[in-house]
């Protein structure tokens, strides 16, 4: 590990009893506490940090913050890896491994620098003219091109990392906790409102903490860590430091992405998330965001030693790094001019001040002369120099109104340029809440005008950029918004902190910086160094049409990198203006979109992955089903055992054994899945009379029905039996993916077109366990275990049901059949359900008493041509398609009736239910498959069908299928044609009801 | 070659001109006092109209007005899929021709659209969704569109990052794939339309919004717009998400619901994904983009909105899904978040249709699956308007099907709750 | 994430709630005396304005109440929420 280079002796926030050491691209560095993995780079004197994405050109670090576009890194590897870091906002741990991306083999020597040759060929929107031909080979280009695009590697594995959300409200959100922000915070926070102050920096204090400022006659630091601790005191005041709110969505809603542990580095985290995603609902939103310095556009401004002006003041005060030796700074403004004087503090020479305005005459250009820095007023820099760190500049004077540069170039050695072209308030957030911009022609910058929201700008996130002035609208916005909840200072009255500031001239111009020669032919002007998107690649949108500012960002990619443009969309767009010979007001700006910064997907998944990604439901008995080697299937939320696999056996073995076994002595299924509603009322029965198909008035208390339900365009929704409990008591079974759709439809219409009707709907699905007992044995078996109900055929028919001890317990019984064989369902309560069958299953030993699938269950009802909706049907399934007119009442209206006389819906020929038999029993078809007329023509083929159910059935020993075939019932017997995989089976139309048509063992 | 077109060795010539030669993609006219025919709306499928009305019917005598920018609702919004894998015959047929259209308009326009046919992959979580797509392929097949069905090695073998485990919550039992599905440069389509059209003698109108349609006795006349009355005997409107604000302005009522979708990109990364992934079960699609983003949509928001912006619920609802199925995505960030305005139909198909009102046509109810059928769309539409009678790919897609009950019910065909 | 005002419970997330569609379309009260086209004016056809829209809610993960809003379709305004079978504010028939 080497000497730290380009550390001061002292000064700094960083903590140098607490070294640290870190890897960057393979090299070994140290570094404090404190440190960003930018600043430890400056201060190890590291500048080239990764490479443009087009040209391959060099890069180094060019802010300290979010809107870093260059230092995007690799953070460490595997699993645990970050794709594109800024190096800006990394903060130092011990042991940090970090590359440059998209460069090979290193962001030192980088092979694809060789593009920079080819660079007259690649202007905006180079592809939309090329690649076209020959067509084979736009493929191949395009891999290329996909190799060469992309920043960062994502992780080789599931990520180690854990995420919490947290919701919360709030009386007033401050975002941001620069001096704007904390002045609001201390205001509305003394009133006793409930105050959430976040800040994306480890601490709280914004710009302060990178100057020399003084608030109330203290330094501007020990303020600041007063304030924040008076707030810290605060029993309704929340800080969150490391917190970036990156989201303003509807009705004040906002999100925020805070980093709890990525500043340990990867580590086992225990109890702490890695991040944590702030869900705030808050009354009052006060956005003191402050402000992005924005780069003039110059020729070759994009070398390593080239840096936003700020950015090299807060790494020499808060950082003790140096970003340069020796160092000019070009600037349009006074603020400027600070970084001059604090390099000049920190000895960094300052070779000059490069003033682009004719006669800077400000309190802080006299200061810097009488600090004997040679101010070069009214000249601009035109081309720079150096290949992996500035090693000199050139400069001309000014003329033509700034159009123009005239004069012998006088060049100057320096290996750090400090730049500025004045402040863009940071709106983004104000933007998306849906307040409006306007273009401030002062500032050249976009500034909050119109709010949509109940929100505040203030300080220089509202384009108030002088210190007293953020103290006092902080202050102010705070007050306001407390007392706007109604929150009321109690005490002595508190007056704003206040700053004693020095006064600055208006910014001069700006825009393009003119250079020698030909405007798009010289060295590269760059206005997004992300995307590396050049002013005469604007100036070439603008030529070709591609002029509106959305265009403009689409055909040139302008500040659509990982940055979001944050350093390069006011200069777009200021030249694009300048170009359609208007300003921004003019043009326009594009959209803020979400998120201010890149938010984590694993946040915003938060806990709702791996098992909690969604709730998984199971019958009491599943764990009974577990143990018997069930194979389950999902329907709907619930896991459902699909057959039982016995040692030895295949998935087909097992379902013809539980096939048999049902038909030949004794099934035993879980139907606890089933959607249960119990519904109670005088006009229960005619609730059901309107949403099922049948009429329901003349059953009697004691029997069930069977019926469908459809959807007001006719289509069949749902079926299922329902049982009459009581005089205006009645129980409905719903199929089990639809269970809660069946009980919010009937909720909807209750409440919307009936709220007459005196009847209330529950589900009652969990409180019940259900068992079926089917099969010629299924009596016999449920007789040992009740003896208060007479289960002959005479007194307990088929749908039936009756109230019945079994096994000790209360239970409804409900004779009814979903496999065609007589068949009991017991209901039992939900907590008796794993006894009940456990006892079933020992007792019934003696039968063979077999656990039937859900693939066994389907079998056996596909035999009956019994339907299962969403097999049978897909939501254009009527019931006469399904041959189902005998369940449809034409005495009264219901849901749907009135669809049901359409003229497309009424036509005959449309796909109706029917039986197939293929011609060889042994082929199961496949289900999907389509039937046509003549499987030997060329497509399009028409397709007459297609196949919604098939299997093996054990029982009839051959293939059933059951099919919706057009016209299909007037087919009876006729062949038709399976269009198969390499070729096609013939079968048979047949009636649907395959086995036992008189339903006797249904009776027995 | 004509002048200002496209290819490398222009690209090369204008180099040595420091690329100042380029012509405008399209001309800026001022609206004319009247055309043959008006289409409203600036996006992909009036573009395509405007072309192939030029094209193919000889009708140049037409205007496009777009009350913002081209390109500027859904064509620049979407998350950039083609594909033809649709149920219905009927729907097939449109979506094929759309298809197929596709894969020659990057010559046939002079412009590179980038149409990469990468694959859709639509993968299955159970027994249900497995037999939907068995069906679905066979049906696809049958109408002569490739498809197949992979097994869930086959698919991990495309999409190596997915987790086929059979402990996932929704484990993946199988997929279909369409093989010359994939991805198209979504600008690049309105752009190289407006340009071929604009060569056709199309006005291309921005920044013109349609205020008000004349009519005389049952019959258009021309629009009332924010630059005064134009004058047409046919206007065409094809507003993707505002399509029941211009019926209204008509008289009429559509059977559509205009709500938010929203889609995010994360970071640009080295290439991860090579097909496009779906997943109706769980509403999720991802695609990575040429730039090396990861393009992701989500389910709509269920509620009718005009702003184009949506609840962040529905993206953190998406992301846990995605972040299941992908594991390593978990670590990789939202770079942009946004949203469109879609039109949904009841049956989730589009309407392609005369209207009640002579020489009234509209072209609406994508849904969220408009961009891939953005040529077919045009091209069907453009046959509509200049015959007075619909193309047999879009007689299916009328309004009378809403009277009738003939509804062409795709509810299972995008990744996308309705 | 917009803020609904439920009549019973107050205002909740979005995400407690379902949108139900356009508000105040009557079933007719007989089905058999309208037209097919009429029939499909009920069943399909909807006034989806860019503007003032009135449409039922429902407050799923919670009451379980419908109810009706007032809600602009471009900024969310939320201007009334009413019960089932109140009329809507300022309107006189």
């Amino acid at each position: 590990m080497r000497e730290q280079s380009h550390r001061l002796a002292e000064g700094g926030r960083i903590d140098r009893a607490t070294p640290l050491r870190f890897t960057f691209n393979g090299r070994r560095y140290g570094g404090f506490a404190g440190d960003t993995l930018a600043s430890a780079l400056l201060a190890n004197g590291v500048s080239v940090v990764g490479r443009g994405v087009k040209y391959h050109r060099p890069r180094g670090i060019f802010s300290a913050g979010s809107e870093e576009p260059n230092a995007v890194v690799q953070l460490e590897t595997g699993a645990h890896t970050l794709a594109n870091a800024r190096a800006t906002r990394v903060e130092l741990y011990d042991g940090l491994v970090a590359t440059s991306v998209n460069c090979w083999p290193s962001a030192e020597y980088d092979f694809a620098a060789a593009l920079g040759l080819l660079s007259p060929l690649l202007p905006a929107g180079f592809y939309y003219k090329t690649f076209k031909w020959p067509a084979s080979l736009w493929m191949t280009y395009e891999a290329v091109i996909r190799r060469a695009a992309g920043l960062g590697r994502a992780p080789d594995g599931p990520d180690p990392d854990r995420y919490d959300k947290i919701n919360v409200h709030c009386d007033v959100l401050v975002v941001g906790g620069g001096p704007a922000g904390l002045a609001a915070a201390l205001a509305a926070g003394r009133t006793g409102a409930r105050v959430i102050l976040a800040d994306e920096q480890n601490e709280m204090g914004g710009a302060l903490l990178d100057g020399h400022d003084e608030i109330d006659g203290a330094p501007a630091q020990d303020w600041t860590a007063e304030a924040a601790a008076r707030l810290d005191a605060m029993d309704e005041v929340r800080c969150l430091p490391r917190t970036t709110v990156f989201g303003y969505y509807h009705h004040n809603f906002l999100a925020a992405l805070e980093r709890v542990t990525d500043h340990l580095g990867p580590q086992d985290a225990g109890v702490l998330p890695r991040q944590r995603l702030w869900r705030i609902r808050a009354r009052k939103v006060i956005l003191a965001t402050g402000a992005i310095e924005r780069p003039p556009v110059f020729a070759g401004n994009d070398r390593p030693g080239i840096m936003l002006a700020h950015a090299a003041r807060t790494y020499v005060n808060r950082y003790a790094a140096r970003p340069g030796r020796r160092a000019v700074l070009f600037t349009n403004n006074d603020g400027a001019y600070r970084a001059a004087l604090d390099l000049r503090a920190a000895d960094v020479e300052v070779a000059a001040i490069v003033d682009t305005r004719p006669e800077p005459t400000g309190d802080l250009p006299a200061e810097a002369e009488s600090a004997d820095i040679e101010l070069i007023a009214g000249h601009a820099v035109v081309a720079t120099h150096g290949r992996k760190r500035l090693s000199a500049i050139e400069v001309m004077a000014l003329g033509d109104g700034g159009g123009q540069v005239s004069g012998e170039a006088r060049r100057i050695p320096c290996d750090l340029l400090a730049v500025s072209g004045g402040w863009n308030p940071t709106a983004h957030l104000f933007s998306q809440s849906g307040g409006r911009l306007r273009f401030d022609a002062t500032g050249a910058c976009l500034v909050p005008a119109v709010a949509a929201q109940a929100t505040r700008p203030a300080g220089a996130g509202n384009g108030t950029f002088a210190l007293d002035g953020c103290l006092a609208e902080g202050w102010a916005a705070g007050a306001a918004a407390a007392a706007e909840v109604g929150s009321r200072a109690r005490g002595r009255a508190a007056k704003a902190p206040g700053a004693t500031v020095t006064p600055e001239e208006p910014p001069g111009d700006y825009g393009v910086v003119p250079a020698p020669g030909h405007p798009e032919g010289g060295p590269k002007h760059f206005v997004d160094l992300q995307n590396d998107v050049t002013a005469a690649d604007i100036a070439l949108a603008a030529r070709e049409g591609y002029g509106s500012v959305e265009h403009l960002k689409r055909y040139t990619t302008l500040g659509m990198g990982t940055d979001q443009g944050k350093t390069a969309n006011v200069a777009g767009l200021a030249i694009l203006a300048r170009l359609g010979g208007t300003d921004v007001a003019g043009t326009g700006h594009t959209t803020f979109r979400p998120p201010y910064t890149p938010v984590t997907f694993g946040a915003l998944a938060g806990r709702d992955v791996g098992a909690l990604s969604d709730a998984a439901r199971r019958t009491p008995m599943h764990h009974w089903h577990e143990r018997a080697g069930a194979r389950f299937e999902d329907v709907g939320q619930w896991k459902r055992p699909w057959y039982y696999r016995h040692p030895g056996e295949d998935m087909a073995g097992a379902v013809e054994r539980e096939c048999l076994a049902a038909r030949n002595t004794l099934g035993i299924m879980d139907a606890t899945t089933l959607g249960k509603i119990d519904i109670q009322g005088p006009d229960a029965a005619e609730l059901l009379d309107r949403v099922y198909t049948n009429a329901w008035s003349k059953l009697e208390v004691g029997r069930c029905r069977y019926s469908l339900m459809l959807g007001e365009d006719g289509m069949v929704m749902d079926d299922g039996v329902t049982a009459r409990l009581g005089r205006h008591h009645y129980l409905m079974t719903t199929t089990t993916g639809n269970a809660a759709r069946v009980l919010a439809w009937l909720e909807e219409w209750l409440q919307t077109e009936w709220p007459e009707l005196r009847v209330y709907v529950a589900s009652v699905t969990e409180q019940w366990a259900t068992i079926t007992l089917c099969g010629p044995n299924a009596r016999r078996l449920l007789a040992e275990f009740t003896g208060d109900v007479d289960l002959g055929t005479q007194a307990f028919p088929f749908m039936a049901w009756r109230a019945a001890t079994v096994g000790g317990i209360a239970a409804r019984l409900f004779r009814v059949s979903f496999t065609g064989e007589l068949s009991f369902e017991i209901n039992v309560p939900a907590r008796y359900g794993l006894g009940l069958w456990t006892a079933f299953m020992n007792a019934g030993e003696k039968y063979g008493i077999t656990p039937l699938g859900t693939e066994a269950m389907h079998v056996l009802r596909a035999e009956k041509g019994y339907i299962i909706v969403g097999q049978e049907t897909d939501g254009t399934v009527t019931p006469a398609d399904l041959g189902m007119d005998w369940i449809v009442s034409s005495k009264k209206d219901f849901i749907g009736r009135r669809s049901l006389g359409r003229t497309d819906t009424a036509r005959p020929g449309r796909k109706q239910l029917v039986g197939l038999e293929t011609e060889d029993a042994a082929l199961v078809l496949p289900e999907g498959a389509h039937l046509v007329e003549n499987p030997g023509q060329e497509p399009p083929v028409p397709t007459i069908g297609h196949v919604t159910s098939s299997y093996h059935s054990a029982n009839l020993g051959r293939s059933i299928a059951l099919a919706l075939v057009k016209g299909g019932r007037g087919r009876m017997g006729e062949a038709v044609h399976v269009a198969l995989e390499g070729g096609a089976a013939r079968a048979v139309i047949r009636d649907p009801v395959f086995f036992d048509v008189q339903g006797s063992r249904l009776h027995g | 070659m004509a002048k200002g077109a496209y290819s490398i060795f222009s690209l090369v010539r204008n180099a040595l001109r420091y690329h100042e030669g380029w012509p405008r993609a399209w001309r800026s006219p001022e609206p004319q006092p009247a055309y043959d025919v008006i289409i409203v709306g600036g996006g992909g499928h009036g573009l395509a109209t405007a072309y192939y009305l030029a094209k193919e019917h000889g009708v140049s005598n037409v205007a496009v007005l777009e009350k913002g920018w081209l390109g500027g609702g859904n064509t620049g919004r979407n998350t950039t899929i083609i594909r033809s894998n649709y149920l219905w015959d009927e729907s097939a047929a449109i979506y094929d021709k759309s298809l197929r259209l596709y894969e020659g308009l990057s010559r046939e326009l002079n412009f590179n659209l980038m149409v990469s046919q990468r694959g859709v992959i639509n993968l299955a979580h159970n027994l249900h969704d497995m037999r939907e797509l068995a069906r679905r392929v066979a049906a696809i097949k049958l109408n002569g569109i490739d498809s197949e069905i992979l097994a869930p090695a086959d698919i991990k073998a495309m999409v190596p990052i997915l987790n086929v485990s059979p402990e996932a919550r929704y484990p993946v039992l199988g997929a279909s794939l369409q093989r010359r599905g994939g991805t198209a440069r979504h600008d690049a389509v309105a752009w190289g339309l407006a340009r071929a059209a604009d060569a056709r003698g199309v006005d291309i109108i921005q920044n013109c919004e349609v205020t008000g349609i004349s009519r005389e006795g049952g019959k258009v006349t021309g629009v009332e717009t924010t630059r005064g009355s134009i004058k047409a005997p046919k206007v065409g409107v094809v507003v993707a998400g505002h399509a029941s604000v211009l019926a209204a302005m008509a008289g009429l009522r559509l059977p559509i619901d205009s709500y938010p979708l929203q889609a995010l990109v994360s970071e640009p990364l080295k290439p991860v994904i090579d097909s496009v992934v779906m997943s109706g079960a769980v509403h999720v699609y991802v695609s990575q983009s040429d730039k090396g983003e990861l393009v992701m949509g989500a389910s709509i928001d269920n509620y009718n909105s005009y702003a184009q912006r949506g609840s962040p619920h529905v993206i953190e609802n998406m992301l846990g899904a995605t972040v299941e199925l992908f594991p390593i995505f978990s670590r990789l960030s939202m770079m942009r978040q946004w949203g469109g305005i879609v039109d949904v139909c009841p049956d989730a198909s589009p309407i392609v249709s005369k209207t009640p009102v002579d020489g009234l046509y509209f072209n609406c109810g994508w849904g969220t699956g408009g961009f891939k059928a953005t040529p077919g769309s045009g091209f069907a539409f453009a046959h509509t308007i200049a015959e007075d009678r619909p193309h047999p790919l879009n007689a299916p897609f009328s309004l009378e099907r809403f009277t009738t009950g003939a509804l062409i019910d795709e509810h299972g065909a995008a990744a996308v709750g309705h | 994430m917009l803020l609904i005002p439920c009549p019973w419970c107050g205002r909740r997330d979005e995400s407690e709630f379902a949108c139900g569609g356009e508000a105040h379309i009557a079933r007719p009260a007989d089905p058999d005396a309208v037209s097919d086209a009429e029939w499909a004016d009920y069943l399909f056809m909807r006034t989806n304005p860019k503007g003032a829209h009135r449409e039922r809610w429902v407050h799923v993960h919670g009451c379980g109440r419908w109810f009706n809003v007032a809600r602009h379709t471009v900024t969310h305004d939320i201007s009334a929420a009413y019960k089932v079978g109140e009329k809507p504010p300022g309107d006189a028939s």
